[in-house]
């Protein structure tokens, strides 16, 4: 009883894992085009749902921006067309990676900033540590 | 001096405090749409109510301020804000439909039960004009002046209360 129930339940759990694995199927004429096509999926941000990318949402927009992402690699545009053709839509907000320009510099050279400022302050610490100790001798 | 040090984490907790505070009132959902400021894209489209006329984007332009409203009959919220564009159509407003990514009989029917506000509305099956105007929801409401230029992207569902906030005053400054 257990045995067959057990069967049932692998039969189960595999059909439904393989309808699960139902999606939209792209071609690619060659390998370098699924490769481009995967890298601006994880790349480009899904305008509706804001925290995932287009390879992880099944969203309509994410959808359709797939469809587009794959029509624009199949048409030969190159990467900064794509880019810049999801960008004219969609804004800076689609890119995951955003692009190093007036507004984004806070971002890229902030963390950079915050390094510096700790090296100094560390820096500080240990030089006036180190004068106190050369007083002291 | 030794006792000011002390005050530091407490300065910067306050810093921090008031950063997240500001940060708790943002919207993340308030996108700023690419669009605004730039006339609407190309298009040429043939329309729901006369499968025969093509439209494009020069029809847009001449009315002073009209809409643009993306909607489809598969749509929820669009059967909550069809009365409303009813009414602003009633009032005079020029307002022109894009149907998405939907089937031409139901959007004639469609706007045979519920009133026709449009101007023309676009048949767009592909919902390419929709991507090319950066729509990501349905509906979606656009303002434009009569230069085709647009001023101002609503996502949602269009009410009496939007109107007021959001487009009444880019309308009449």
């Amino acid at each position: 009883m257990k045995a067959i129930f057990q069967a049932v339940l692998i039969v189960v759990v595999f059909v439904g894992s393989q309808s699960g694995l139902a999606k939209e199927v792209y071609d690619f004429s060659n390998e370098a085009e699924r490769e481009r096509f995967h890298r601006f999926t994880y790349e480009l941000r899904c305008p509706k749902c804001q925290s995932q990318n287009l390879a992880g949402s099944d969203s309509q927009i994410s959808q359709d921006l797939k469809r587009e992402l794959h029509r624009l690699i199949i048409d030969g545009k190159t990467d900064d067309e794509i880019l810049d053709f999801m960008v004219t839509r969609y804004g800076d907000f689609v890119l995951y990676r955003p692009q190093f320009q007036s507004n984004t510099l806070l971002l890229w050279l902030g963390p950079l900033a915050l390094i510096l400022i700790g090296l100094g302050v560390f820096g500080w610490i240990l030089f006036r540590k180190m004068s106190a100790q050369s007083t002291e001798e | 001096m030794k006792r000011l040090k002390l005050f530091i984490p407490l300065i910067i907790f306050v810093l921090l405090a008031i950063l997240f505070t500001l940060g708790l009132g943002i919207d993340p959902h308030k996108m700023p749409s690419a669009l605004v400021g730039r006339p609407v894209p190309n298009f040429s489209l043939s329309t729901v109510q006369d499968t025969t006329r093509i439209v494009d984007q020069e029809q847009l332009k001449g009315h002073g301020f009209a809409l643009i409203n993306i909607w489809a009959t598969w749509c929820g919220p669009c059967r909550q804000e069809h009365p409303f564009l009813v009414k602003l159509a009633n009032n005079g407003f020029p307002i022109f439909g894009v149907n998405a990514k939907d089937e031409l009989e139901l959007a004639q029917q469609w706007l045979k039960e519920r009133g026709d506000p449009y101007k023309f509305s676009a048949f767009d099956p592909e919902g390419r004009l929709g991507l090319d105007l950066g729509v990501y929801g349905y509906p979606e409401t656009f303002l434009i002046n009569s230069e085709g230029q647009v001023l101002h992207r609503f996502a949602g569902v269009l009410t009496e209360k939007v109107w007021q906030r959001d487009f009444i005053p880019l309308i009449n400054p």
